[in-house]
Parts: C-alpha cells; sequence; structure tokens
C-alpha cells in the first residue's frame, strides 16, 4: 500500500475536514456576516459606477469633469482617507493588545482625518453648486453627486458608528460584543477606502480627460 | 410651512366605491381581529412569544402567515382584473375606470412578487434551513426578526395606499420615464418605491443572515456533500440575493433621487438615460425569478425523495445544477427587453444564455422523475404538487425557450402570451412549491398534519383552474393582446377571456378549499397530531426532533456522518434494537434573547415611510432619528442570551419519549 495515502487516512481521521468541524467562534462567524455585507454594498456601488460611467458623458452642454474637479483638494481627501486607514489598523492593534488609552487616541486621530476627508468633499461640493454645477443641471453631474456623495455618507455613518463605539469602550470595556463591533468598524472602513480608490481613478483621473 | 406635506382629505378616494369598500373591509378586518386578541387576552402571549421572538422558526410562521393574507389581496386584485376583461369588450367599459384599472394590475405584480412569493420562500428558508442544519438559530438570530419587521413595513405601506392615496400605475416595473414626477406626479409611485426599499433592506438582511447561516454554522460532521439539497438551494438562492437586492436599491434610489430633488438620471432631457434603468432592473429582476424558484426546487427535491423512500437521484448533479443556474442567472437579463434595440451580437449572446438556463433546470426534472421512479411513491398532498409542477412547468419552460429567441420575442413582447409564460412557470415553480412545502412541514410547526381531502381538492382546484385561467392567454397573446388593457376593440378576443375568467374562478374554489383544510386541521387536531415527530418518514434532521420543536431545536447538537443525517441514525438505531439504551446527559443550552428591536424597527420605518411619501419632512426626520436611538438603546443592552437548564431539556425530552412509546 502507498505509504503516502496511508498517512493521509490516518491525517484525515485525526482532524476533521474544515467543512465538518461545525459552528466556529461567534466573532469569526460575526466578522463573516460582515463580509457579506461589505459584498453587497460594494455591489450597490458597482452599480452607481455603472450609470456613472453611463451618463460621464451626458453633461447636456454644462460643464464636464475637466472643468469642475480639483486635482489637488481630492489629493489631499485621498491622503487623509488613506492615512485614516492606516491609524484605524493602528487602533485594532491598540484593541488586540488591550490598551484603552491607546485605543482612544488612534480613534481620535482616525476621525479627526475621516472629518477632514469630509470637510474637504462638502466644500468641493458647495464649489460646485456655487457655480451652477448642480445635481439638477445634467445627467453627468447626478451620477457624480450620487456616486460620490453615497461614498461621503459612507465615510458619515462610519464617523457616527466610530463615536458610538469609543463611547462603549468607555461604559463597557472591551467586551467581546464590543470588540467584535470594533473588528466590524474596521472593516468596513478599510473596504470604504477601497470604494474610494476606484472612485478616484473612475472619477478623478479619468474625468481630467472628459 | 405645511405640517402635513401633500397629505390632506383629498387623499382618501371617497368617491370610489369599490376602493371604499375594499378599504373599509380590510380596515374592519384589522379591527375585529385586533379586539378579538385584545378582549380574549392574547396581547401578552403574542407579544412575548410571536412578535418579539428571535427564534427561527416562529419567524418563519410569521413570514408564511404575511404571504397567505398578501396572496388573498393579491389574487382579489386579478379577480378583479379578470373580471373587467371579461366584461369591456367593444364599447363597454367595464366597472373600472382606467386609473383604477392601472393601480390595480401594478399592485398585483408587486404584492405577488415581494409580498407573496418573497415572505413564501423567505419563511420556508426560515423555518427548515437551521433545523435540516441541525443548529440551534440563524447565525444572527435579532438581525433576522428585524428582517421580518421591515418587510411587514413594506407590506403595511403598500396597503395603505389602499385608502391613502393611491398606488403606481406604472406596472409593478415601474419604468421611466413613465415614473418620473413629470408623468407620474401622484404619490403611487412613491408608495411603490419607499415599500421596495424598506422591505428590500429586511430581504438584504435575511441574505446575509442565511449565507452567513448555511457557509459557517452547520452540525458537526455536516460538511456541504452532506447538506440536504434544500439548504444548498437555500444557499444559491441567498447568495443571488447578496448579490442582486443591492443593484435594486440603488435603480430605486436612483428613480427616488429623480422624483424628489429633479436628478436627471432617467429623465427625458438633459442626458438622462431610461434605459439605464430597465437595465438596472432586470440585472436585479432575473436573479429574483432564481431567488423564487430555486427554493423551490429544494422543496420539491426533498418531497420527491422523502415520499419515495429513496434517496435522491443524483445528490451531485442536482447541487451542481443550482450553482450553474446560480451563476447563469446573472447573464441573461436582457432576454427582458430585446426590444430594446442593442445589437444583434447583443441579442444572440443574452438569447443564446437564456436559452442554456434551460439545461441545468431539465437535469433537475430528470433527477426528480428517476428519484420517484423505481421508489414506493407514497401520492400525499406535497406530491401530489411536485408532480403537477412538473407537468406544468416543462410546458412553462418551454414557451420561455421560444421567448428566449429575439426575432418572436419581437411578435410577442408585452402580449398576454408573455404574462402567461411568467404565470406558467412561477405559480407551479413558486406557489405550487410553497404549498408543497407548506403541508410538508406543517406537523413540523404546529404538532398535526394538514387534513388530506381537502388538501386533494385545494390540489385539483388549482391544477384545473391554472391550466383554463392561463392557456387561453397563449392564443390571444398569438392573437395580439397586449397586457394591461383596460378594455378592447377586438370581439374575437372576449370568449377566450370568459374562459380565462372562469379558471380564475375554479382557484377561487381552490383557495376556499385551502382555508377549510386549515379550519378542518385545526378542529381535528387531535386526531391528526404527529406525536412521533416523524410524521412522513423523513430523511433530514428536522424531522429526528420534537413536533413542534422546543426553541432550543435539539436536546443535544447532532453529529452528522453521512447525506440524508435521520435516514441513517434511523438504520442504525433498528441494527442496535435491543442492546440497552444509554442514558442521555443533557448540559444547558444558550438561546438569543427576545427582543423588541423588530418591532421597534419596523414602527419607526412605517412612520418614515409614511412622511417621505407624503413629504411630511419632520415626521420623516423623527422616523429616521428613532430607528437610529432604538439601535443604540439595543447596542448597549447587557445580556443577549438566556441560559435553558440542563434539567427543563431533560424533562421535555422524557415527556416525548413517553408520548412516542404511547
Amino acid at each position: 500500500m502507498n505509504i503516502a495515502v496511508a498517512i493521509d487516512d490516518v491525517r484525515r481521521e485525526a482532524a476533521p475536514a474544515e467543512s465538518e468541524a461545525g459552528p466556529p467562534p461567534k466573532r469569526i462567524v460575526v466578522a463573516y456576516g460582515f463580509w457579506i455585507f461589505l459584498l453587497s454594498d460594494i455591489v450597490m456601488f458597482s452599480a452607481l459606477f455603472a450609470a456613472y460611467a453611463v451618463l460621464a458623458r451626458a453633461t447636456a452642454g454644462g460643464p464636464g469633469g475637466a472643468a469642475l474637479f480639483n486635482q489637488t483638494s481630492v489629493a489631499i481627501e485621498t491622503a487623509c482617507l488613506l492615512a485614516s486607514s492606516y491609524t484605524c489598523g493602528l487602533m485594532s492593534l491598540s484593541i488586540s493588545a488591550r490598551r484603552r488609552g491607546s485605543t482612544y487616541l488612534f480613534a481620535l486621530v482616525t476621525f479627526v482625518l475621516g472629518a477632514a476627508f469630509l470637510a474637504l468633499e462638502l466644500r468641493e461640493f458647495a464649489g460646485m453648486i456655487a457655480i451652477g454645477a448642480t445635481p439638477q443641471r445634467s445627467a453627468f453631474l447626478s451620477a457624480f453627486f450620487t456616486l460620490v456623495g453615497c461614498h461621503g455618507l459612507h465615510v458619515t455613518a462610519g464617523l457616527i458608528w466610530l463615536v458610538v463605539m469609543m463611547a462603549q469602550v468607555a461604559i463597557k470595556g472591551l467586551r467581546p460584543n464590543v470588540e467584535r463591533r470594533l473588528i466590524c468598524f474596521s472593516l468596513f472602513w478599510h473596504a470604504l477606502d477601497i470604494v474610494w480608490v476606484w472612485l478616484f481613478t473612475v472619477v478623478y483621473l479619468m474625468g481630467v480627460n472628459a | 410651512m405645511n405640517l402635513l406635506g401633500k397629505l390632506s382629505w383629498n387623499a382618501v378616494p371617497f368617491d370610489q366605491p369599490i376602493v371604499m369598500g375594499a378599504s373599509g373591509g380590510m380596515i374592519l378586518g384589522i379591527v375585529l381581529v385586533l379586539a378579538w386578541v385584545t378582549l380574549k387576552g392574547y396581547v401578552p402571549y403574542l407579544w412575548r412569544e410571536w412578535i418579539t421572538s428571535v427564534d427561527h422558526k416562529r419567524i418563519g410562521v410569521m413570514y408564511l402567515v404575511l404571504a397567505m393574507l398578501m396572496l388573498l389581496r393579491g389574487f382579489s386584485d386579478a379577480i378583479m382584473m379578470r373580471g373587467q376583461q371579461a366584461v369591456a369588450a367593444g364599447g363597454a367599459q367595464g366597472y373600472l375606470p382606467p386609473e383604477h384599472f392601472d393601480q390595480i394590475f401594478s399592485a398585483h405584480g408587486t404584492i405577488m412578487i415581494f409580498f407573496v412569493a418573497m415572505p413564501l420562500v423567505i419563511g420556508l428558508m426560515n423555518f427548515a434551513v437551521p433545523l435540516q442544519l441541525g443548529i440551534r438559530d440563524m447565525a444572527f438570530p435579532t438581525l433576522n426578526s428585524v428582517s421580518l419587521g421591515l418587510t411587514a413595513s413594506g407590506i403595511l405601506l403598500t396597503n395603505v395606499s389602499l385608502f391613502v392615496g393611491e398606488f403606481a400605475k406604472t406596472g409593478w416595473v415601474a419604468y421611466p420615464p413613465l415614473s418620473e414626477l413629470q408623468f407620474s406626479p401622484g404619490v403611487g409611485v412613491d408608495y411603490y418605491l419607499w415599500s421596495l426599499q424598506i422591505s428590500g433592506l429586511g430581504t438584504l438582511l435575511t441574505g446575509i443572515n442565511f449565507v452567513t447561516t448555511i457557509l459557517k454554522t452547520r452540525a458537526l460532521g455536516m460538511s456541504y456533500t452532506r447538506m440536504p439539497v434544500f439548504c444548498w438551494t437555500a444557499l444559491a438562492s441567498n447568495l443571488l440575493i447578496v448579490a442582486a437586492f443591492p443593484v435594486l436599491t440603488a435603480a430605486l434610489a436612483m428613480l427616488l433621487l429623480d422624483r424628489y430633488f429633479g436628478f436627471h438620471f432617467f429623465s427625458v432631457d438633459a442626458g438622462g438615460n431610461a434605459m439605464m434603468y430597465v437595465n438596472l432592473f432586470w440585472v436585479w429582476g432575473h436573479p429574483e425569478v432564481y431567488i423564487l424558484v430555486l427554493p423551490a426546487f429544494g422543496i420539491y427535491s426533498e418531497v420527491s425523495a422523502t415520499f419515495s423512500g429513496k434517496p435522491l437521484f443524483g445528490y451531485r448533479s442536482m447541487v451542481a445544477a443550482t450553482m450553474v443556474i446560480c451563476l447563469l442567472a446573472f447573464t441573461v437579463w436582457l432576454h427582458h427587453f430585446f426590444t430594446m434595440g442593442a445589437s444583434a451580437n447583443v441579442n444572440a449572446f443574452f438569447a443564446v444564455a437564456s436559452m442554456m438556463i434551460a439545461v441545468p433546470t431539465g437535469v433537475k426534472i430528470f433527477n426528480w422523475l428517476f428519484t420517484m421512479y423505481g421508489g414506493r411513491v407514497r401520492f400525499a398532498v406535497p406530491v401530489l404538487w411536485t408532480i403537477g409542477f412538473m407537468v406544468t412547468f416543462v410546458l412553462g419552460g418551454l414557451t420561455g425557450v421560444l421567448l428566449a429567441v429575439p426575432p418572436v420575442d419581437w411578435q410577442m413582447h408585452n402580449s398576454v402570451f408573455l404574462v402567461a409564460h411568467f404565470h406558467h412557470v412561477i405559480i407551479p415553480g413558486v406557489v405550487f412549491a410553497a404549498f408543497a412545502g407548506y403541508t410538508y412541514w406543517f406537523p413540523k410547526a404546529f404538532g398535526f398534519k394538514l387534513e388530506e381531502s381537502w388538501g386533494r381538492r385545494a390540489f385539483w382546484c388549482w391544477f384545473i383552474g391554472f391550466h383554463v385561467a392561463f392557456m387561453p392567454l397563449y392564443v390571444l397573446g398569438l392573437m395580439g393582446m397586449t397586457r394591461r388593457l383596460q378594455h378592447y376593440d377586438v370581439l374575437a378576443w372576449r370568449p377566450w377571456l370568459l374562459v380565462a375568467a372562469a379558471g380564475v374562478a375554479i382557484i377561487f374554489a381552490g383557495v376556499v378549499c385551502q382555508i377549510v383544510q386549515l379550519v378542518v386541521s385545526i378542529r381535528g387536531r387531535e386526531a391528526l397530531r404527529d406525536v412521533t415527530g416523524d410524521p412522513w418518514n423523513g430523511r433530514t434532521l428536522e424531522w429526528s426532533t420534537a413536533s413542534p420543536p422546543p426553541a432550543w431545536n435539539f436536546a443535544l447538537p447532532p453529529h452528522v456522518a453521512e447525506r440524508d443525517a435521520y435516514w441513517a441514525m434511523k438504520r442504525l438505531a433498528r441494527a442496535k434494537q435491543g442492546e440497552p439504551a444509554q442514558a442521555r446527559e443533557y448540559s444547558a443550552i444558550e438561546l438569543p434573547k427576545s427582543s423588541a428591536i423588530g418591532f421597534v424597527t419596523a414602527f419607526f420605518a412605517v412612520v418614515g415611510g409614511f412622511a417621505l411619501i407624503w413629504h411630511i419632512w419632520w415626521m420623516a426626520a423623527f422616523g429616521v432619528f428613532g430607528a437610529f436611538v432604538a439601535l443604540i438603546v439595543f447596542a448597549f443592552r447587557d445580556e443577549d442570551e438566556v441560559e435553558i437548564p440542563a434539567a427543563r431539556i431533560a424533562q421535555f425530552e422524557r415527556a416525548r419519549k413517553a408520548e412516542v412509546a404511547l
């Protein structure tokens, strides 16, 4: 009999296949479920991206991307958001190490960077609206404001979530369910980065030529 | 500032006797039920055991109750439409004015798809999947209750539109530019949009819940290839929910932005593109067909295996066919609008993809046939539905292959031939399956079987009535009759429409039989009682526990060693007969705690949704803020589980053993 096959048999008896192992711990189930939610969220964004791609040239005689987008401002926005993802990662490390002080510190930095991103985005929107480039002006602008605004709404929700989580850490401590929610928050925050990278590319970089 | 937005007394259609009669009857019914429940003192029980329950079995039953009630509503719409078309020939205008008829066909489609078919399927999955997987509950039990609440909110809002305001007059697909504010200035489309956004969110959460439950929390030893087929089809269906519903959410959100803020996604001016809505809608819409029909296929698989006393023929090919359909579901959406004017190559791609999807479906049909072949088939009511389905569905599927040929589709597009086709697949595909599943799992849910003879009568009425009602529509489609006609001038159509109306009357008799069956069964429940927990000689784990199962489902976590786990356990038990029984050691079980969050969320969703429909901005803000506060309060609660002591489980099991012995 082939020895490799025999060893394989022994191994199989010792440890059941992963798909037979029964339910894993709760934090794995929760994070898994949240991943599925994020996937669904990304599907929603992809529909908005598709709409933007279809309508990108439909400016109806109004201003296009090249005239409206300010690359410098968007670059700073991007830097803020990417840096906030880094500090969010540092916050996760602090949570694993059970250091509350640095958890608050990195949460604060993450919040400030996220808020700065949002402030810059709102300034961009306000500037566009001031010169008449409102979402009602053309299909292109409708799609632009919806896509970018939807991401902005997600960032806003993330900031509120972060504040609530810090309140929970302060009041309840790092209990298992608080920790699970913090894992979900950091997944959410990183996913927003991924969406932004696409958005930056498709809307702002490719939009300069439009 | 107007505190009530667009809402005023003019919104209530006092001048329309049919609408007032229907809504009056509905309100009276609700008031009577509420009064009866209150007077009998059932409110605390309902609140404690049902409304705040996070138990997947209870939630499943509540989904089914909602679906059955809405089936009655959607079916009354169908009766009214058939009645109208039976009389409104030539110069006659019938009894329904056009603007009312338009609302009826829109409400019929919306209700039947979103508020009948979806809750039927989701309810059955909720009830059966965790039991089949051998686990205590869903991965996220409280979220499950929130999903139910959001679905119920959407249903409530749609029904409120009958009495306050109007429903969409655009058909259930609400294509722009017709559904834009310019052409539909009333609140009908807003009712449609907000109802679907709210219930759609609930469905998405359900999808996430099931995908996580099935992929992550199966019983010990239950590998993927040991999962019951119903669980596989539930997985496929919920993967489709997760991947497709966000697209619907996005499309409807764009239409909302057009209507509320004057955006130009689908408008006729400023570069809007109405066909983009149609594309996005069907990118969701075609997978939706499979979201509904795949779990139905799962039910037929369970029924044909159980009642043939044989393992399912070709388990692996069945699973493969399910997953292939799951993928192909996203490659066929354009066949809903070949007439858009895409290039021949684009149409050809989608035509071929649509025809290809018939292949895995055919595999399934053969698997069921071979499962029955050579088995001892017991012709119980679920089997009648299954055989009725196979005979009917194959023909309905064939007309689908016909419609997948673009030149044919150009002739048939928007004719009643199409209406006949999709009823021909959805009614046997989904509704018959739901009835089979309802009969099959009813004893598990309530501890007694449904009465047989009324079940048979219901089946025959539905089966014959279906054919009498819909076959004439194929002929009419070929004669050139388009769908959604409030009246028509071609007198040659009338005889066929009279036949169709007679068919609806036969189906109505079937519905009456079902109601009688339920009443007769409840009255005669002692005679129909199932004490064993295994009334059909079942094969999967749900039959290994008591009927109805205790809140904790299984006293000891099942250990699965092969496919058809319970069948294997029964075989093993027979082999070991005579050996002394081992005393079983029970340990305490943690169960998720009941929560009012589902109800509270539903309350704020209804308030917020109603406010948005009528532009009552302060109330909309109240709804959103209330939901937010409720969420925060929920997030801060201290205990989310209760412990069932081992003694109580042991006591339950002893009582059950005594019952089985009797």
